[in-house]
């Protein structure tokens, strides 16, 4: 399991594009956002936590397709299938990679590009909490739509069309903690229900991305 | 133990495309599949590898002891030689590479990437991951593909070391190998009445 | 004799073909009779004015658009337990209805709430958690048809079901968290003083009754076709194999 996450990571630092590219698409978004809605300071103080959610949710949808796409190419994903591991093992250390490789990054940038958008300085630590507790789950969800459109031709759009929706609660809680914190509201709930949305999705999804992945194998 | 197949009958796409085949693969034995393309080896195979279901028939000593190559061979472009190897090997939970790297002449490549390798190079790399496996029973699918003669008579040398310490393999291949403890097996008889597909069947 | 000899193709048409054309007269005369009661023979609410008949068209859609998923979702485990052909068959039929419903309910709500909240859309937490459920049933049909081989679909359209029936509840909770919303609570209730009155409410109840029968025969017919669609497809490959 850890030869896998290593191979993993080794392979994202390699073949480059794995940790580079969704934090630089992270970072367009970010730039986008003021040239769209206006440079004036205050609004986009408010809107700031919100902006930095959704830009790190798109990037993430970014990569999800690699998740499989290359192991399924060159005929891994069929020996990993014979190899003495659990397939639910497979998924999890997969969405772990996907989180290292695309949301560790994203989490630790977030707070720079919080100055672009004039985030309040009581925001920067719960926009950074909130990223760091809600982005495994948009992994681990990301993870099972990988899973479903595995060897589908043409399945990066509707990866995005099955996951998007699955996303809602993780990015209204986790932005709603964030926009709390930067307002100074107690961010108590939110933050509890992001935690259980994060820790529920990591004990039980990988159950259903295993046996997704065991039909398309098939 | 053996590899013991009783009865067996493959899919393809719910299709069955091979029935009634029964064999049994000793310890120190190779069994050679024979027959023309879309016979139904690969799906032969595929099943007792255990990444599909039998569509009717029981197969034995098979599961866990299995290390299985087909056409594409799990390789990383971007990793070197060992490194591709010693991922298998952790995967399989088995420390030494340095025999299959021996076995299959790959000494002195150790260090590329697997990307520049020729495509003989590829295979055989491909196939000194069944060295790394630790597993008795080998299920090969056309191994020999892109080998030069040299190649596929250092892959017979491989098989054959295999089978002396006691492993078996089983091979769907149209080369011949050299084998003296080889078997052939020529699927063509086993072929399927023609049918329609299971899940069409309830619909008729 | 067991519910299950209706997971028969054959036996499942030649059933609802008797079924059918009475579910689809009875759906027919409750919608008329329904609406024309509700929409000639009803006064005006004393603050919502006329506005307030889009109910005989939303309330039932809203209801029918939620029962649709859990009938899907009830359907989808069968198929992962039992693997009756027509189990799946008719999730994959009922998707669609279910998807217009969402659509009715939606446009309705939109019609009602202009000259109400004076505003087209709101993101109140129902509005909001049925523009969800709708892109939960566009994912849903866009992965039918993305996949050719008819028991894979089935398969990994029934497992997505499942998980995005726990997320779309999760979702609920999480939009009426993000905002507390304008609607106001549910019209009908069988515990609840505050409902809305005996003289709505019937023709409601026949409009709602209508609903149900449309989604029914919808549903056959569409599994109905389904199958047939399964079945020429098998024949022809009969055909073409011997």
């Amino acid at each position: 399991m850890i030869a896998l996450l290593l191979r993993d990571l080794r392979l994202a630092v390699r073949a480059g594009g794995g940790f580079g590219l969704g934090l630089a698409f992270f970072l367009i978004v970010t730039v986008l956002i003021p040239f769209g809605v206006g440079p004036e300071t205050g609004l986009l103080s408010r809107i700031a936590p919100g902006v930095l959610w959704i830009g790190a949710l798109l990037a993430c949808l970014l990569s999800l397709d690699r998740i499989f796409a290359l192991d399924w190419e060159d005929g891994s994903l069929d020996l990993l299938a014979t190899a003495p591991l659990p397939m639910e093992g497979i998924v999890t250390i997969k969405a772990l990679a996907h989180w290292i490789t695309t949301g560790l990054p994203l989490v630790l940038a977030a707070p720079a590009l919080g100055v672009l958008l004039s985030l309040p300085p009581s925001g920067y630590l719960w926009v950074l909490v909130s990223l760091a507790l809600g982005t495994p789950a948009l992994s681990v969800i990301g993870t099972f739509g990988a899973a479903l459109t595995v060897g589908l031709k043409r399945g990066g759009l509707l990866l995005s069309i099955l996951v998007l929706p699955l996303y809602v609660p993780t990015l209204i809680f986790g932005a709603e903690v964030a926009r709390r914190g930067a307002e100074g509201l107690a961010v108590q709930t939110p933050l509890l229900m992001l935690a259980g949305i994060s820790f529920g999705t990591l004990a039980l999804l990988p159950f259903a991305s295993a046996a997704v992945l065991r039909i398309n194998l098939r | 133990m053996n590899l013991t197949v009783r009865d067996l009958a493959v899919a393809r796409g719910g299709v069955p495309v091979l029935e009634g085949l029964s064999f049994s693969l000793a310890p120190g034995r190779a069994l050679v599949l024979r027959g023309p393309n879309g016979s139904g080896k690969t799906t032969l195979l595929r099943t007792i590898a255990g990444l599909q279901p039998a569509f009717a028939g029981e197969i034995e000593g098979a599961g866990e002891r299995i290390a299985y190559a087909a056409h594409s061979d799990g390789l990383k472009s971007m990793l070197t030689v060992t490194e591709n190897l010693r991922f298998w090997a952790q995967v399989f939970a088995q420390s030494d590479i340095d025999p299959a790297l021996d076995a299959f002449d790959l000494r002195g490549l150790e260090d590329r990437m697997a990307g520049t390798l020729s495509a003989g190079q590829k295979r055989r790399l491909g196939l000194a991951r069944l060295m790394v496996t630790g597993r008795p029973v080998w299920v090969l699918d056309e191994p020999t593909v892109s080998l030069d003669t040299a190649s596929v008579a250092r892959f017979a040398e491989a098989v054959r070391g295999h089978l002396a310490a006691g492993g078996s393999a089983l091979l769907a291949t149209h080369i011949d190998l050299g084998l003296d403890e080889a078997e052939a097996l020529d699927v063509t008889p086993f072929k399927a009445a023609p049918r329609v597909s299971l899940e069409d069947e309830a619909f008729l | 004799m067991s519910i299950w000899e209706y997971a028969n193709p054959v036996k499942f048409i030649r059933t609802t073909d008797r079924i059918l054309p009475w579910v689809s007269v009875a759906a027919v005369l409750c919608l008329v009779t329904g609406l024309v009661w509700g929409y000639f023979f009803t006064p005006d609410d004393y603050r919502q004015g006329s506005t307030v008949k889009i109910i005989y068209l939303h309330v039932p859609a809203a209801l029918m658009a939620i029962n649709a998923w859990i009938m899907m979702l009830v359907t989808s485990l069968i198929w992962i337990i039992r693997r009756h052909h027509v189990s799946a068959l008719a999730a994959r039929a009922a998707a669609p209805v279910g998807a217009t419903f969402t659509v009715i309910a939606l446009a309705t709500g939109a019609l009602w709430g202009q000259p109400m909240w004076g505003t087209w859309w709101a993101w109140d937490p129902r509005l909001t958690s049925f523009l969800i459920l709708f892109l939960f049933y566009l994912g849903y049909m866009a992965l039918w048809s993305a996949i050719e081989n008819d028991d894979t679909a089935a398969d990994l359209t029934s497992i997505l079901c499942l998980v995005g029936s726990v997320f779309a509840l999760l979702s609920r909770y999480a939009v009426l968290f993000w905002n507390q919303g304008l609607h106001q609570g549910a019209s009908l209730s069988l515990d609840k003083e505050e409902n809305v009155a005996d003289v709505f409410w019937y023709p409601l109840l026949v409009c709602i009754a209508g609903f149900v029968l449309l989604f029914v025969a919808l549903v056959f017919l569409r599994t109905q076709t389904e199958i047939r669609a399964r079945r020429s497809r098998a024949l022809l490959a009969r055909e073409g194999r011997t």
